[in-house]
């Protein structure tokens, strides 16, 4: 009795208690994973935006990162594996005034879920996807996935793997993303800036994190463990300005390219679909009852937020460059 | 019951003739009209076929067994399709693009040339129109009210007028046609 | 459960001359459907492209998707955004749309799939007709569960079905099919759209309570929990694992049992409510013949036939697929010589008459190999030969 007492005064005290359904604490992750960083960082981001809470939704893929819908105290939905994207899509088109956030894997998001995410990203559908990417299909016993580097071992390529594999960061700016950034789980205050930064985003966002695998890709090919990639990412990954998606490709312990590799304004699918219609359609054109006038006006405050929330994390920034805060000044 | 027939090539509008004559029929002669068509690679090209069933009750089975009437506007379709009309049944057939064989009196021919006369009112595209219209004169399956009255969200409504005429056209070329030639009814349609 | 008028914005009142796969659009967004996600696939196109049309000016929300598992998947995040879903497809679009059914029973999230049948296996003969989907639909996805299906035989029948599909979907929180045809859906009659208050519309059943008291679901058997949508602040959860009354994943076995056997008994201990039936000349009948969809007007003339024949012949349509009818075809089995099943597949309900009847009967079968519908001179054979 005494211990469950003991974890619902813990559970109740954890700053996270807002964020995260406390009662599935704990959660399945291993020691080392680079899957809580991303899920801290979100939750920070999230705090820090002064984001609408109820107004969010978080929907998940399979697999090891396919929980984190499961944890987080949004609107949520566990999906099957691959089809994240396509639930997020339907559900960002049936209630237009969500925000709708994808945290999967590599294996889920860019394997069987590789078509949805090159469309999602073509119609510049407005979601965030965050890509925790280790590299491995976590919970099915570390197979090859698409973002596996070649001659790294997986389980179902025992030999070393001789597949090439895709850069994320590419992927996402070629088929139409207009927001590309990658870190690694190292750089967990980059990772919530980006996330702040793609929240206040309207259109296609995609966030890449690196992170260890550290029960099966780490041990597989006798990379060590948790700290060990973290001592990795410190020595290889950089920042790097102005890069072409093109370069960014990670060979197998080999240098990794970070920062944000693109951002720029498109209308989003929604942006097209209102205007084709309104053209078309004038008056008559009232997508769930709105009429032109209540949807200009919304879309007018929107952007008037979007300004606000841009003009605070730039006054933030400035202030901790002024401060000398550490901020590492080639980041965001 | 009658089993109707409409054939020709693709783009000759065949498709188009059973629509306003099946709605013609079901919303304004108060029968039962089930309409059907070729799909597929067959319908893009070559010979393209629609078909009408019309009751005084409900159509049961929906497709056209044996047709008593058949409407052929390409030598192709003629080909294909006159041997599946019944005997004593009527054919309405374009005079320039179809070259029958011999009439042996098995089906009753009336020939239209309504490709020429939709040329005549200015596009040839308003050629089903006049053959909807011989094909009102002469079968009276359909009345002439009706058929007119389905037009509208059938045809543009910029050539509503036009379509009108050329059906007009062919109403009164049928006309003349039985004046020639009276149909024999009862079991032939 | 609420139920109203319908919308009038989303109702094109009068008669109209239109072919089943535009008459299902129209039953859609006279049910309130107001979002739509599909691929173009034969012969079902004509559905999709009716309502990515009607919908600008009744304001929903169309969106074609990259393929049937991004289009299904769609619409479960689209009911829980709060709309009325639905999406239509043939064959090989249905094989696709398998996994996330599942979803959508596990989730129980209520939506409407018009399957526009073809002949198969595999591309078959994508502008014919076919009955071949009728099993795919029931044990398709993988594990046990239910759906409820309903087969239309007229393009008037597609418009009266999906409105009845759209209720049924929200009543008992499920995946409603509704199992046309490439005939059905093709050809052009008159269909008569009533004025919306004529047209009664369940409303989905929203939560009213506490936020905290919130649970997605309820392992009654009986009844579904009331639904929330996304934006509203309940926090809402799903998953497609085994989950406990909030939704949380709980994988054990015996929650496995309360969660399948809610899903199974929701549909069956209701089935008697669900199924509609249409019967003719059945007292007396020495034999009957069951059948659905298109091939029902066949078997209408082939049943005229006989009876012209002088052999005692009823019929039974099956309005309602899924459920199965099992409890009047046992009934009518311990009455009857012989049951006739013509249906355009090598038997696949007959497989389920043949369980209902379980020997009291005869059971006859009148397959088909798909691409065309029966003749009817086939189906009256079959029936000369039963009433021997």
């Amino acid at each position: 009795m005494s211990t469950t007492s003991q974890n619902i005064s813990f559970r109740e005290a954890s700053p996270m208690a807002d964020f995260l359904r406390m009662e599935r604490m704990p959660h399945i992750w291993c020691p080392g994973c680079g899957i809580g960083t991303v899920v801290n960082s979100f939750a920070e981001a999230v705090n820090k935006s002064g984001i609408d809470m109820d107004k969010l939704a978080v929907i998940s893929g399979i697999g090891c990162t396919g929980r984190v819908a499961g944890y987080v105290n949004f609107d949520s939905i566990h999906a099957t594996h691959g089809r994240a994207i396509p639930v997020a899509t339907g559900l960002k088109l049936a209630n237009p005034d969500m925000k709708v956030v994808v945290v999967s894997g590599d294996g889920d998001l860019t394997g069987i879920g590789g078509n949805h995410f090159i469309h999602a990203a073509r119609r510049n559908m407005d979601m965030m996807v965050i890509c925790v990417n280790n590299f491995t299909y976590g919970m099915t016993g570390g197979q090859l996935t698409p973002t596996t580097p070649q001659t790294a071992n997986a389980s179902t390529t025992p030999y070393g793997n001789y597949e090439y594999p895709f850069s994320l960061p590419f992927l996402a700016d070629a088929c139409g993303a207009t927001y590309v950034a990658r870190w690694t789980s190292l750089h967990a205050r980059n990772i919530t800036k980006s996330i702040r930064e793609a929240l206040n985003h309207k259109g296609f966002s995609f966030i890449e994190v690196i992170a260890p695998c550290t029960t099966l890709y780490q041990r597989r090919n006798r990379l060590g463990d948790g700290l060990d990639a973290l001592e990795y990412y410190k020595e290889d990954a950089g920042v790097e300005k102005d890069v072409d998606t093109r370069d960014v490709g990670i060979d197998f312990q080999g240098d990794i390219a970070m920062g944000r590799f693109v951002k720029q304004d498109k209308p989003t699918y929604e942006d097209a679909v209102n205007e084709r219609y309104a053209n078309v359609l004038g008056d008559d054109y009232q997508l769930y009852g709105m009429s032109k006038p209540e949807r200009e006006e919304k879309a007018k405050r929107k952007a008037e937020e979007r300004a606000k929330v841009q003009a605070t994390m730039d006054d933030e920034e400035a202030q901790m460059m002024a401060e000398d805060m550490g901020v590492d000044e080639e980041g965001l | 019951m009658h089993e109707v027939r409409f054939s020709g090539f693709g783009g000759q509008g065949i498709v188009r003739c059973a629509l306003i004559t099946g709605k013609a029929l079901s919303m304004y002669d108060d029968k039962f009209a089930t309409m059907t068509q070729s799909f597929g690679p067959e319908a893009r090209g070559g010979a393209c076929s629609s078909q009408l069933v019309v009751s005084e009750s409900r159509v049961l089975y929906p497709y056209v067994t044996l047709p008593g009437v058949l409407i052929a506007l390409s030598q192709d379709s003629y080909t294909t399709y006159e041997p599946k009309l019944r005997d004593g049944g009527v054919l309405i057939y374009e005079a320039d693009l179809v070259t029958p064989k011999e009439d042996d009196g098995r089906v009753q021919m009336y020939p239209a040339p309504v490709t020429r006369f939709a040329e005549e009112l200015g596009n040839r595209l308003f050629a089903n129109l006049v053959t909807l219209g011989c094909f009102s004169a002469i079968t009276k399956i359909v009345t002439q009210d009706a058929m007119k009255k389905a037009l509208p969200g059938l045809v543009p409504d910029r050539f509503l007028e036009v379509n009108k005429k050329a059906f007009d056209k062919g109403y009164a070329y049928g006309l003349e046609s039985l004046d020639k030639k009276p149909l024999v009814t009862g079991d032939a349609q | 459960m609420r139920k109203t008028a319908a919308d009038p914005k989303g109702v094109l009142e009068g008669a109209h001359f239109l072919d089943g796969d535009h008459a299902i659009a129209e039953g859609a967004l006279a049910a309130g459907c107001r979002f739509f996600a599909g691929y173009p696939i034969t012969p079902s196109t004509e559905t999709a492209e009716r309502f990515a049309e009607r919908c600008p000016g009744v304001g929903g929300m169309f969106i074609q998707m990259e393929d049937e598992i991004a289009s299904i998947a769609a619409l479960v995040g689209g009911a829980w955004g709060g709309q009325k879903v639905m999406t239509v497809t043939s064959g090989p679009g249905l094989s696709l749309m398998m996994e996330n059914l599942g979803l959508a029973v596990m989730t129980e999230t209520p939506m409407v799939i018009a399957d526009v049948q073809r002949a198969g296996p595999s591309t078959g003969l994508p502008t014919m007709p076919a009955q071949q989907d009728m099993m795919q639909i029931r044990w398709g996805s993988h594990g046990d569960y239910r759906i409820i299906a309903l087969c239309p035989d007229s393009p008037q029948e597609c418009f009266d079905l999906t409105v009845e599909a759209f209720n049924l979907s929200e009543t008992y929180r499920v995946p409603v099919f509704i199992m046309a045809d490439e005939t059905v859906g093709h050809m052009h009659e008159k269909v008569v759209i009533p004025p919306a208050e004529d047209i009664e519309v369940v409303q989905r059943n929203w939560y009213e309570g506490p936020k905290k008291d919130y649970r997605p679901y309820q392992f009654t058997g009986k009844d579904v929990a009331p639904m929330v949508k996304a934006g509203d602040g309940y926090r809402f959860h799903l998953t497609g694992l085994t989950h406990d009354e909030r939704g949380y994943p709980h994988l054990t076995v015996d929650q496995n049992e309360k969660v399948v056997t809610h899903l199974i008994e929701k549909i069956d201990s209701n089935a008697d409510k669900i199924i509609q039936l249409d019967e003719s000349e059945m007292e007396g009948a020495e034999v009957v013949v069951v059948s659905y969809g298109i091939t029902s007007r066949i078997v209408s003339r082939a049943v005229q036939l006989a009876r012209e024949a002088g052999i005692k012949t009823g019929s039974m349509r099956l309005i309602t697929i899924w459920p199965f009818a099992e409890k009047r075809i046992e009934e009518l089995s311990g009455k009857v010589k012989a049951i006739v099943v013509p249906e355009i597949n090598y038997g696949q309900m007959v497989r389920e008459v043949e369980r209902s009847a379980a020997g009291r009967c005869r059971v006859v079968s009148v397959p088909h190999c798909g691409g065309a519908v029966h003749n009817p001179e086939v189906i009256l054979d079959a029936i000369v030969e039963a009433s021997k």
